[in-house]
């Protein structure tokens, strides 16, 4: 069959090239302009080469928000994942319960971030939140503010309260496109519970669960408004990720040059690290 | 491999099912011998499955017992019932090789690994998949998929009973021919009870010893398919057997003479049809012939099907059809005569027969 050429059609895409140039590729260069760049004020920039790059690298400062993201990320990640299956698999497949679960599934994901900080700030508060309070009556020690491990416990708890939603429902978006005759296959085989989810519904459910894995992965590791509601960065700089690092820096500190840096390499570390994932949980797909 | 009986079983979906059309399947008692070949053919809907699903165990019937070999296994469930099933999608373990899907149900089983792959490596060269034994099955083609899922059976050679439950849906048709063929010869040899759900006539016809025809979730005719094809029991039967299906017309029953469209044919036997019944003549379109002698009918359309001629006419305002010859010539005045000893009388659609 002849192909037929019709460079017409270039004036498709371009509505979403300037779309994507404006929102996109043109705010990002600004910040790769500023990056490269040192000011004194005035308006007047100086070319700094690596400068920054090398600056923000050779930071403790840097390094240890770093570690902070990826532990969160771990943390998040092996609670969230394994939850989220598990209450997946136990969800009605059929009748009123399906529409309840959705419904109640979903509504820690209709409500925007600032107000979940709010909501789990004014929660665990000892002197007038429900959580904190009841704790401390207990006679458990608890306080988000002063307390690094009682920060942490606060935030992995409200993150896994907020996100294991969208990890359930897209398990069990997988978990219900299995046809029925699967599962009467497997009786009929006499395969145990456990190797009908290990040779039935986790192989059914893999691309979904690449997907909230990464998901997951990309939003906690660019988490922000959640900790800077909830602990601002604190006790210390304990809760400090490097999205509130960066904000620090570029807004507080107004250090244009080091953010611009830093947010780069962020950026390339968040992509670096999804396209990691991506390769290795796809592979296993192509040696068919 | 076992004799499987069927005592008085119904079925009804719902709760508490209040009246007759509330069963899905209506009352089933029949008896399949070891190792028949029964082919239960019947269209969309009629209940072929949930009579399958009842005699798997994955479905409890409403009412009655199902025994396998005189025991009754109607609470066991499809484990202990020791049952094989072939599903319309092929069903295989994706992530599997080949070798360790027909192994998965030996090994579920806690049968010794010498064991399962002696057996294993038997079911590989029946189903000609042996070159395929170390490739992950998600490879596969449909056919090559619904030979697993039938090897999966085979492999346990205990099964009481293999059922297909429309197995051959998805396979290409020049495959299907093959695939039919193959599981003949694996029934020949190995004689296992098999139960063959379908609503191909073609492929419940070749496959089947006796074919059981279901319509309206109730059981019409068992049969060869010689049986089905000449003396149909219901006007169903004859009209979803054969390719045109038996022309159904009107008739008037007196002693042994049946009057149709004004035309009165005389039978040699006098069929008993009780009074007030609605009558039928049945006649298949291969016992018509077409000439210039016999009863008047008006051709509307001639369907020419390469080996013979399908003719679509009109008989006293009924639409029949005739299957005429290729050679066959279509007369300009054309006319037409019954085969008497091939017409069928029915009474509100069931046959009367020569008897009584």
């Amino acid at each position: 069959m002849n192909k037929t050429w019709n460079n017409k059609a270039w004036f498709m895409v371009l509505p979403v090239l300037l779309l994507v140039a404006f929102s996109a590729v043109i705010p990002l260069m600004t910040v790769v302009n500023y990056s490269v760049q040192d000011t004194f004020g005035n308006n007047q920039f100086f070319w700094n080469g690596v400068g920054w790059f090398s600056d923000v690298m050779a930071s403790d400062r840097f390094w240890q928000a770093l570690g902070r993201n990826l532990l969160f990320s771990i943390i998040i990640l092996s609670i969230e994942i394994p939850l989220g299956i598990l209450i997946a698999l136990n969800m009605p497949k059929k009748g009123l319960g399906v529409p309840v679960c959705l419904v109640l599934m979903a509504l820690p994901l209709l409500i925007p971030w600032n107000v979940v900080g709010t909501i789990w700030q004014v929660f665990g508060r000892v002197d007038i939140g429900l959580l904190g309070h009841a704790l401390v009556s207990l006679g458990i020690s608890y306080n988000y503010v002063n307390n690094i491990f009682d920060a942490w416990m606060t935030l992995i708890i409200m993150d896994v309260w907020h996100w294991t939603s969208l990890v359930v429902l897209l398990c069990y978006a997988g978990l219900v496109s299995i046809p029925e005759a699967y599962y009467q296959a497997a009786k009929i085989d006499g395969a145990s519970r456990w190797a009908v989810f290990r040779y039935i519904q986790l192989p059914k459910m893999k691309r979904v669960l690449l997907i909230a894995f990464l998901l997951r992965f990309m939003d906690s590791f660019m988490i922000y408004t959640e900790p800077f509601v909830v602990t601002g960065g604190g006790p210390g700089n304990s809760t400090t990720f490097l999205s509130i690092d960066l904000v620090k820096m570029a807004i507080g500190q107004f250090d244009l040059g080091p953010a611009a840096a830093m947010s780069i390499i962020y950026f390339l570390i968040i992509l670096l690290l999804s396209w990691i994932f991506y390769t290795v949980m796809t592979s296993s797909d192509e040696q068919a | 491999m076992a004799r499987i009986t069927l005592d008085h079983i119904r079925h009804a979906y719902g709760e508490k099912p209040k009246s007759e059309a509330d069963y899905s399947l209506k009352e089933v008692h029949h008896e399949w011998n070891d190792g028949g070949a029964y082919a239960l053919l019947g269209p969309s809907g009629c209940g072929k499955t949930t009579l399958l699903n009842i005699i798997s165990g994955l479905l409890q019937p409403s009412e009655g017992r199902i025994l396998f070999d005189g025991k009754d296994v109607t609470h066991l469930s499809t484990q202990q019932r020791n049952i094989a099933q072939v599903f319309q999608f092929p069903v295989i373990y994706d992530t599997m090789t080949v070798y360790d899907n027909l192994a998965f149900p030996l090994r579920n089983r806690g049968v010794a690994e010498p064991e399962v792959d002696r057996r294993v490596r038997e079911i590989l060269e029946m189903i000609d998949l042996a070159s395929w034994a170390k490739k992950k099955a998600r490879g596969l083609t449909a056919d090559q998929k619904q030979k697993i899922s039938l090897g999966r059976g085979l492999v346990r050679n205990d099964v009481n009973a293999i059922l297909f439950d429309e197995p051959l849906t998805v396979i290409d048709p020049h495959m299907k021919w093959q695939l039919r063929s193959q599981l003949k010869k694996l029934h020949r040899q190995f004689g296992f009870t098999m139960v063959y759900v379908t609503h191909d006539q073609t492929e419940a016809l070749t496959f089947a010893d006796k074919v059981v025809v279901m319509y309206d979730g109730q059981i019409v005719q068992i049969g060869t398919p010689a049986e089905l094809f000449e003396r149909p029991k219901h006007t169903f039967v004859g009209y979803f057997i054969g390719s045109p299906g038996m022309n159904v017309l009107p008739a008037a029953i007196d002693g042994s003479s049946v009057t149709v469209g004004g035309q009165v044919l005389t039978l040699d036997y006098r069929p008993a049809v009780a009074a007030g019944a609605r009558t039928e003549l049945g006649i298949r379109p291969e016992f018509i012939s077409l000439s210039r002698d016999g009863m008047p009918v008006s051709i509307s359309k001639v369907e020419d099907i390469g080996r013979q001629k399908i003719v679509r006419a009109e008989f006293a305002g009924k639409p029949i059809a005739i299957v005429v010859p290729e050679d066959g010539e279509i007369p300009a005045e054309p006319r037409v005569t019954f085969d008497p000893a091939a017409i069928n009388i029915y009474a509100d659609s069931w046959r009367v027969g020569r008897e009584g």
